[in-house]
């Protein structure tokens, strides 16, 4: 028998297209899905119809016009639409700077699995509940030595939304001390998550952005000329989304304090820090971890992650309530915080990723989180090293030197020379079964491209991306026309943007696709 | 880097192979990983070793450790709960499990359409049911959770309107108004509305004498947080229109099967929380927002969250999916959008889509129906338990109002010796409504049979002796 020939590289794929219908069109008139328990006859006899006693404006009328399918078939529809999905299960996911796409334990899955975390309500008597309320103390103590603050709130739904318990943290501390009115600004960088300046409006600033100086660090100059009396606090990245670090982080904090405003660490991409560098040992105030970036809870096709908010001394009496104490015996919920900002989200957090974040850190201890560190930064650097062979590419600002745990790229000589955008870029490595992502809005990096390898990676997984962009970034420069009509192996082509933007075209639901299409 | 007499190997971390890790280190020319670190200064750089536990490096050390936690806990399951109040014991069908356990959509995150074509269909489809639940064309790709949909509701509201107040049914619960009074606080003034003591409906007399031309939104909840139906909610959104505000109503979604949506008696904006189509509880980790308006761009661009819209595609026959009105988000224009977007609970939009298609219409209608035949059942059942009674006349959904104060007892000492039989008495009130005394929320779902509301109603009996 003649030896199979080794690989190409990159390997060739085709993404799954099983050409599904939307669900309304695999309707079978009476199929079923799934029974409801039958009402006692016992019950009906003693109550009878009670919904025909609802008042005629409060009766509806006729069923909702969902689909009717058998089980199987509800089954199958959503087993090939996750087929036509690309999760860290499958992928090289290395291209979604910013997201730390780790590798989520399935021990961890399991685990959160046991009826004893899934069927847990909130509203239990504290003694039916001291496993999961350990759980979350202890992390919280883990936190705590991983930042070096004084308390931590585990309640944020995810990053925005412990971004936002700062926030709203901020505006209390100020507030207690008769300043709320005066301090009316929150400074941010661009190169911070674009929730830092959204959360800060929302809860009534005005933001100020600070640009990056020549080098791309964040300017000091501009932030000393920012900050006032009127500061309410910075919120801050870092390192930053370019991945490099801002290393007069601490110059930020003083400059901050010195007109007694708060200093607040995004610190959603400290995967690349962990116990190298702690929030605050840098002097601030506040931070927060996404539990579902760092420490490896899954990101869910975007959520439910789960947010983590950590405080200094002076902030501890704000923080959303309730939080979990222990006397040495017991665990209990502690309501009775009259400082409290209150409630973020109901009840405590999302209690099944904080215990798989818990599990995480178990597993790893303090040795391993420093390597998960040492080993994020090691394969980026290696990273950036292969990506900047490849022609049309460079890495903006700080020249020559390293970066913590991504990188943002730029392909503008790449577009000059060939008119291939990035996006486009992006749209073609689909082809290989890669992603990357370009970065937020606005493109201060002209042509961006923001990697992040994590830890989870090997170097043969590290070669083979870059097999795959390489080969893409080669045919900007020869074969334009592949890049510009893909994707080619995904599991449908070029779609049609444009109702996207249009009021009589685009459709958020089937009815109105329904109703606007026919109506042409 | 940290030196181990003997380097442990990491099964999560492939490089921390020695061999492997010398090799790339070797490949980008840097004799210790401290290269990388040259930008942290010395003095903010951490000295020594994180004070954390040993870790349980096997994998079965640790399922050992997880375990011998989680058998702490006792979970509603292995008891008769009536624990309600936002959060809610409902059966949850195994391919829901199946579908979101699936390694594809659980390890999924932000990718664009192309690669991530199953997350945009899926979330399309699961606006798309809810959107006939509700009878309304626009549902968001779920945000937090229902206190956050609220927030957000009012938000909008107050937005379209360009008014500074927002009307709130008193009965509300009272997180629920922590958060929105959190979030709200810098737009709009709230002013809460008295509601009838024997009832619990709203006053209207009340409603028309604050509402006016300052007033952005009428915020009422159906059913309400103490389980009764508002039956005046047509005269309410009808008062709340003659006055230019909008009416924005909170729903419990597994409850339209039988009630009319919002829409049909008034409401301009819809919202709530999707927990109870397929979620279990999770200590409070099953929560995901809804919120569903009319499909007119005045509306559609004040939301914040992601809106995924369908189109062609080049090939005749499919289907695309993307963004709607991307521009509005915070993830284009900063503080320029609408609040802001980010992770927050699109697995279980999925997961609530699959529920609804298992479901189907039929199986709405009759897990509405049951429940409230159950409910009734328990009312009056309850109500024959010498010192017992249920407060708030008229038609509850799925929760209702046990009143102990005829016992002598306190709520918190009855739901201990439930307790000690193994029963999660419903939610005690007596700090956040403290006007009704000794009373506790109830909830009763499809899950209940008749023979465990006899147990609680025996139960009760013997421990009101």
């Amino acid at each position: 028998m003649k030896a199979v020939s080794p690989k190409p590289m990159p390997k060739r794929f085709h993404q799954a297209s099983w050409d599904e219908p939307v669900i309304f069109e695999l309707n079978q008139p009476g199929a079923r899905g799934v029974l409801v328990p039958e009402v006692e006859s016992g019950i009906k006899q003693e109550v009878g119809d009670v919904a025909a006693k609802l008042p005629e404006s409060l009766r509806r009328k006729s069923a909702p016009a969902l689909p009717e399918m058998s089980q199987i078939h509800v089954l199958r529809h959503y087993a090939r639409l996750s087929q036509e999905n690309l999760g860290v299960d499958l992928n090289i996911d290395i291209g979604q700077g910013t997201c730390t796409m780790k590798y989520s334990p399935k021990v961890n899955d399991q685990l959160a699995r046991s009826p004893k975390m899934a069927d847990l309500h909130p509203l239990q008597d504290e003694s039916t509940v001291q496993g999961i309320l350990e759980v979350m103390w202890r992390l919280e103590q883990f936190l705590k030595e991983i930042s070096g603050m004084e308390r931590f709130s585990l309640q944020p739904g995810a990053g925005s939304s412990a971004i936002y318990a700062n926030v709203s943290m901020v505006r209390a501390y100020h507030e207690s001390r008769g300043e709320g009115a005066q301090r009316d600004e929150v400074v941010t960088t661009i190169f911070s998550h674009p929730s830092n300046a959204a959360c800060a409006k929302v809860a009534g600033y005005k933001v100020i952005t600070i640009y990056p100086d020549a080098d791309g660090y964040p300017d000091l100059a501009a932030l000393k000329a920012a900050v006032s009396e009127r500061t309410a606090a910075l919120f801050i990245t870092n390192p930053e989304d370019t991945g490099i670090f801002n290393s007069k982080i601490q110059e930020f904090v003083q400059a901050v304090h010195t007109v007694g405003g708060l200093a607040v660490y995004d610190q959603a991409n400290a995967n690349g820090i962990l116990g190298i560098t702690r929030a605050r040992d840098a002097g601030f105030d506040m931070c927060h971890f996404n539990l579902h970036k760092t420490f490896s809870t899954p990101h869910a096709c975007g959520g439910p992650g789960a947010g983590a908010s950590g405080v200094s001394p002076a902030l501890v009496p704000f923080l959303p309530k309730p939080t979990i104490e222990f006397d040495s015996k017991r665990y209990r919920l502690d309501f009775d915080r009259p400082q409290s900002v209150g409630k973020i989200r109901p009840w405590y957090g999302v209690a099944q990723n904080i215990l798989k974040a818990y599990s995480w850190i178990m597993s790893l201890g303090a040795e391993g989180l420093r390597e998960v560190a040492e080993i994020a930064v090691l394969n980026n650097n290696y990273l950036l090293n292969k990506v900047l062979e490849i022609q049309g590419v460079s890495m903006p600002y700080a020249k020559g030197k390293r970066r913590i745990e991504q990188v943002r790229y730029s392909w503008e000589q790449l577009t000059k020379d060939t008119g291939i955008h990035s996006e486009e870029m992006e749209t073609r490595m689909v082809d290989f079964g890669m992603h990357y992502w370009t970065s937020h809005h606005p493109y201060v990096v002209p042509e961006p491209m923001t990697l992040e390898p994590t830890e989870s990676y090997s170097q043969a997984d590290l070669d083979e991306y870059i097999a795959a962009l390489k080969q893409v970034a080669g045919e900007a420069y020869t074969e334009p026309d592949t890049i510009r009509t893909a994707p080619h192996n995904s599991t449908v082509h070029q779609t049609n943007h444009e109702p996207f933007d249009k009021p009589d075209e685009w459709a958020v639901t089937w009815r109105a696709y329904k109703r606007k299409t026919q109506k042409q | 880097m940290i030196q181990h007499k003997k380097p442990i190997v990491y099964p999560y971390i492939p490089n921390s192979v020695p061999a492997a890790k010398e090799a790339m280190l070797k490949a980008v020319n840097a004799q210790s990983v401290d290269d990388f670190y040259a930008d942290i200064p010395d003095a903010i750089r951490f000295k020594g070793k994180l004070n954390l536990p040993e870790p349980f490096l096997s994998e079965a050390g640790l399922v050992r450790h997880i375990e011998g936690l989680l058998a702490k806990n006792t979970s509603a399951r292995e008891s008769l709960s009536f624990l309600g109040a936002g959060c809610y014991q409902h059966h949850v069908p195994a391919v829901c499990d199946e579908i979101n356990s699936r390694g594809e959509f659980l390890t999924a995150y932000a990718g664009d359409p192309y690669e991530d074509h199953g997350r945009f269909q899926a979330l399309f489809e699961y606006e798309s049911m809810m959107g006939e639940l509700l009878n309304m064309d626009v549902v968001n790709v779920p945000n937090y959770d229902g206190f956050q949909a609220a927030g957000t509701a009012l938000l909008m509201a107050g937005r379209i309107t360009g008014r500074s107040e927002a009307l709130i049914c008193g009965t509300i619960g009272a997180d629920k108004l922590s958060k929105i009074r959190d979030y709200i606080k810098p737009h709009l003034d709230i002013v809460l509305l008295d509601y009838a003591p024997e009832s619990g409906l709203m006053s209207l007399a009340d409603l028309k004498a604050k509402i006016s031309d300052k007033t952005a939104a009428l915020f009422f909840e159906n059913p309400s947080y103490l389980g009764f139906l508002e039956t005046q909610a047509a005269e309410i959104s009808q008062i709340a229109h003659e006055n230019g505000a909008l009416c924005i109503v909170y729903v419990d979604p597994i409850s339209l099967g039988v009630i009319n949506p919002p829409v049909e008696y008034g409401g301009d904006i819809a919202c709530g929380d999707i927990q109870p189509l397929g979620m279990h509880m999770q200590y409070g980790g099953g929560h995901g927002g809804f919120i569903a308006t009319k499909d007119d761009p005045k509306f559609v661009m004040e939301f914040p969250s992601r809106l995924f819209g369908v189109s062609s595609t080049c090939v005749e026959g499919e289907y695309g999916f993307g963004d709607v009105a991307y521009e509005r988000t915070s993830f284009a224009v900063r503080e320029e959008g609408k609040e802001w977007v980010g992770t927050a609970s699109a697995l279980w939009g999925i997961t609530a889509g699959v529920y609804l298609a298992l479901m189907g219409p039929q199986g709405m209608t009759e897990i509405g129906e049951g429940i409230m035949q159950r409910v009734e059942y328990a009312i009056r059942k309850l109500n024959q338990v010498p010192g017992l009674k249920i407060r708030f006349e008229g038609i509850h959904f799925k929760e209702f109002i046990v009143d102990f104060n005829g016992t002598g007892q306190t709520v918190s000492s009855i739901h201990q010796k439930l307790l000690n039989k193994d029963i999660f008495g419903g939610k005690d009130l007596s700090k956040e409504f403290p006007a009704l005394g000794q009373c506790a929320l109830y909830a009763v779902t499809e899950i209940h049979s008749q023979v465990d509301i006899d147990r609680l109603v025996a139960i009760l009996k013997e421990v009101l002796k």
